[in-house]
């Protein structure tokens, strides 16, 4: 590890009220690494993915990608820096076709302003263009899935597996360098769950993005993760391989209890 | 569905695939809103290519002052394009970015009356047209940026308030503005003409000519207009920032999460709507010949939003449809004649479509017909005055002595209608029967619903010859009324409004 890392969080920390969700974190992230973030729940994943994208704003400690920081920024200038998420509950723009929802996260990679578009000048319909391929490309990632025909229908009108692939086809679409994919196989059956893991590490290895993923589901945390950092009351408690935090008795104890650790 | 079952390996690409038949594939046309005459309407109007419905609509407009020499029914069709502009601007905010802007009225009326103060004695400026619209609708469009900046952080009812409140501070301006100083320091000023508002206001002047020819050359202007807006749009529509607009709508925090700068984008949508406000409103100016604060008050945003809404918020078509609906019917409900051919036809209309099979149809007409005559017999012998009462006619009246009227006379009552006769009041004592029985039928099911439909129907049918016909001014919100609520219950997304599901 010695280039720097892509995305770094330095003592970071957020209290709501009384409640520290996210209490003196300090993680990394490498390029062309795949992070996974486990912990019970309430221990503070999806809030640290609002720290991240500028949903919400830390107390104290640093946000840095690529060594600068993203601190104070709105999150569509985050995201324009190239920091892409999913949501734990999805929300997709169900009204808008599958096509629509991609070629939509284009915006902040286009420049045309609105009288160009009205007047349909060169830049404006260059861009158009590109938009299109470029939606078709992201697409087309997800192979026959949600190929075609699809591809005109309003978004309402998939399945909930093809939402969650949907929502990380958008959020590739803004040209990110690293996602954040909070529960990408939450409510999914075992097939289409093995699945998603195949495809996240597609994502890594022929999209070339680095991930950082919030999961519940072990199965695909023991997969694809490089590296699984858990978590438990906004703090880090084990860092390591897999194998190395799924058997770590502070995770143990997080997840069962002390009285279970105990008995076994 | 069977084709749950996920297959390893590969497929042939033209196979149905998981969650892929022909169900998924239907989709579209399962969920493409009503069957029957209407639906068929509806769906010709989609397929037919956007560059000939507008010809075709333009193209009309502006043949109706050749066709006819009638300077009200040109002046109809002049009223009806600038309330089209209005739609189809307030649609941007409304049906694009989903803003609930209720001060968009405040728009219109400030390019109003910045073109009448332009063009007028006032100030004595008579500024040429090719001058005065383009500052008036950049001035506006600036406006929209600055009322939107405080509320770039609200969104639904919070913005909704913040608008309106804009919209009575400019009505307070308006019709306070003759007497205008600041803050108790120097001479006062009159800007606005207070109550009586700006009058003798310039026609527009374009390449020399004067557009003094009035209903017909402002319809000319407003559909020139029209056409600009219509295409420039179209093409805002299918471009990032509609796309843009379309995604805040639908969920503003993924739409920013997207990369998508969602406070500029309301800003932007705002503004936009606002210039298209400034054109119609430097148009009624100089076609009105005059501006007064009664006109950019609430009722007026009432009856832009039910446009929106009647016509499909968020296609602009439809807004224009629905801007040309509303606008013919309210005029129609002007004239009494014209207004109960609206009444009667509504009411036929209606019970033709909701009551099956006919028998059942059949038995409520002639409920109706004989429950009318009955009690129309009974008033006549208890007390004769009570049908004795004109039946209320326009100046072009066909129905006074035709057959309608002579039926109409043995069917409801009427009593004396003149505004000092105490008999007049009958008629708004019907008036609350009336909501009294819709509020009953509401409550009761099966055939007794049926038999209380017939008293409701003749109560209604009272109400109106006795009352409402008459009233213009309180008969056309009620109108309004009762058109949104006939279509928030059938068909809530708008006639060609596309159908909105919220969360699935």
């Amino acid at each position: 590890m010695s280039v720097a890392p892509l995305l770094e969080l330095r003592a970071l920390t957020v209290s709501f009220g009384g409640l520290t969700a996210v209490d003196g974190l300090d993680l990394h992230v490498d390029e062309h690494e795949i992070v996974s973030i486990i912990g019970p729940n309430g221990a503070g994943k999806t809030t640290l993915f609002n720290l991240i994208t500028g949903v919400s704003r830390p107390d104290s400690g640093d946000i840095l990608l690529d060594g600068k920081s993203l601190l104070g920024l709105p999150p569509h200038k985050i995201t324009q820096r190239g920091v892409a998420r999913t949501f734990q509950t999805l929300r997709l723009f169900l009204n808008m076709t599958v096509k629509e929802n991609v070629m939509a996260a284009q915006y902040g990679r286009t420049r045309a302003t609105i009288l160009e578009q009205m007047l349909q000048l060169p830049r404006a319909r260059r861009e158009e263009r590109e938009v299109q391929a470029f939606a078709a490309e992201k697409l087309s990632f997800f192979g026959e899935r949600l190929m075609g025909y699809r591809w005109d229908q309003p978004a309402y009108s998939l399945s909930y597996a093809n939402r969650r692939r949907l929502e990380i086809a958008r959020a590739t679409a803004t040209r990110p360098r690293i996602l954040l994919l909070d529960e990408p196989a939450a409510g999914m059956n075992p097939v289409e769950t093995h699945e998603i893991a195949e495809l996240i590490g597609k994502l890594r290895d022929e999209g070339g993005y680095t991930i950082l993923l919030i999961e519940h589901d072990m199965h695909v945390v023991e997969g694809i993760s490089d590296r699984v950092v858990a978590l438990d009351h906004g703090v880090r408690i084990a860092e390591g391989s897999f194998e190395a935090v799924a058997t770590d008795p502070r995770v143990v104890e997080a997840y069962l209890g002390t009285t279970a650790t105990a008995t076994k | 569905m069977s084709a749950d079952a996920p297959t390893p390996g590969a497929e042939p690409a033209t196979s149905p695939r998981i969650g892929a038949d022909e169900w998924v594939q239907r989709s579209g046309e399962r969920i493409s809103g009503p069957g029957g005459l209407l639906g068929r309407g509806l769906r010709a109007a989609e397929r037919t290519p956007r560059i000939l419905l507008l010809a075709a609509f333009v193209g009309l407009a502006c043949a109706i002052p050749e066709l006819t020499s009638n300077v009200y029914v040109v002046g109809v069709v002049a009223d009806t394009l600038i309330y089209v502009l209005l739609a189809v601007g307030l649609n941007v905010a409304v049906g694009w970015a989903g803003l609930l802007d209720l001060g968009y009225v405040a728009f219109y009326g400030f390019a109003a009356y910045l073109y009448a103060e332009l063009s007028s004695g006032h100030y004595d400026l008579h500024w040429p047209t090719w001058q005065s619209v383009p500052l008036v609708v950049a001035a506006t469009i600036l406006l929209g940026f600055v009322l939107a900046l405080p509320s770039r952080r609200l969104s639904g009812d919070y913005l909704a308030i913040v608008t309106l409140f804009f919209l009575e501070i400019f009505n307070n301006f308006t019709t306070n503005g003759y007497a205008w100083n600041w803050l108790g320091f120097g001479a006062s000023h009159n800007i606005t003409g207070g109550p009586t508002g700006l009058t003798n206001v310039d026609p527009f002047r374009v390449f020399g000519h004067v557009l003094d020819n009035y209903p017909t050359d402002y319809v000319w202007a407003s559909a020139a207009g029209f056409t600009v807006v219509a295409v420039l749009f179209a093409y805002v529509n299918k471009s990032r920032t509609g796309r843009a607009w379309r995604a805040l709508r639908e969920d503003p925090l993924a739409a920013e999460a997207m990369g998508i700068p969602v406070k500029w984008l309301m800003l932007l949508a705002v503004a936009v709507g606002a210039g298209v406000a400034g054109f119609a409103g430097a148009v009624s100016g100089a076609y009105y010949q005059g501006v007064f604060p009664s006109t950019f008050m609430f009722p007026l945003l009432i009856t832009i939003y039910a446009m929106v809404i009647l016509g499909g918020a968020g296609s602009l078509g439809g807004v224009v449809f629905g801007a040309v609906v509303v606008n013919v019917l309210l005029e129609v409900l002007r004239t009494p004649d014209h207004a109960r051919w609206v009444f009667y036809a509504a009411a036929l209309i209606g019970l033709l479509a909701k009551l099956r099979p006919w028998r059942l149809l059949a038995a409520v007409l002639a409920g109706l017909a004989a429950f009318g005559v009955i009690v129309n017999q009974i008033v006549a012998a208890v007390w004769p005055r009570g049908v004795a009462g004109p039946i209320a006619i326009g100046p072009t009246s066909f129905t006074k002595h035709g057959f309608f009227a002579a039926i109409l006379r043995h069917w409801v009552v009427l009593p004396g209608h003149t505004y000092t006769d105490s008999n007049y009041q009958i008629g708004n004592y019907a008036f609350v029967v009336v909501i009294g029985l819709v509020l009953v039928l509401t409550l009761v099911h099966g055939w007794r619903r049926w038999v209380l439909l017939v008293p409701t129907l003749w109560a209604a049918a009272f109400a109106w010859e006795t009352t409402l016909i008459e009233q213009a001014p309180t008969t056309r919100p009620l109108f309004l009324g009762v058109i949104l609520i006939v279509l928030m219950v059938t068909r809530p997304a708008g006639l060609f409004g596309q159908t909105r599901v919220e969360v699935v």
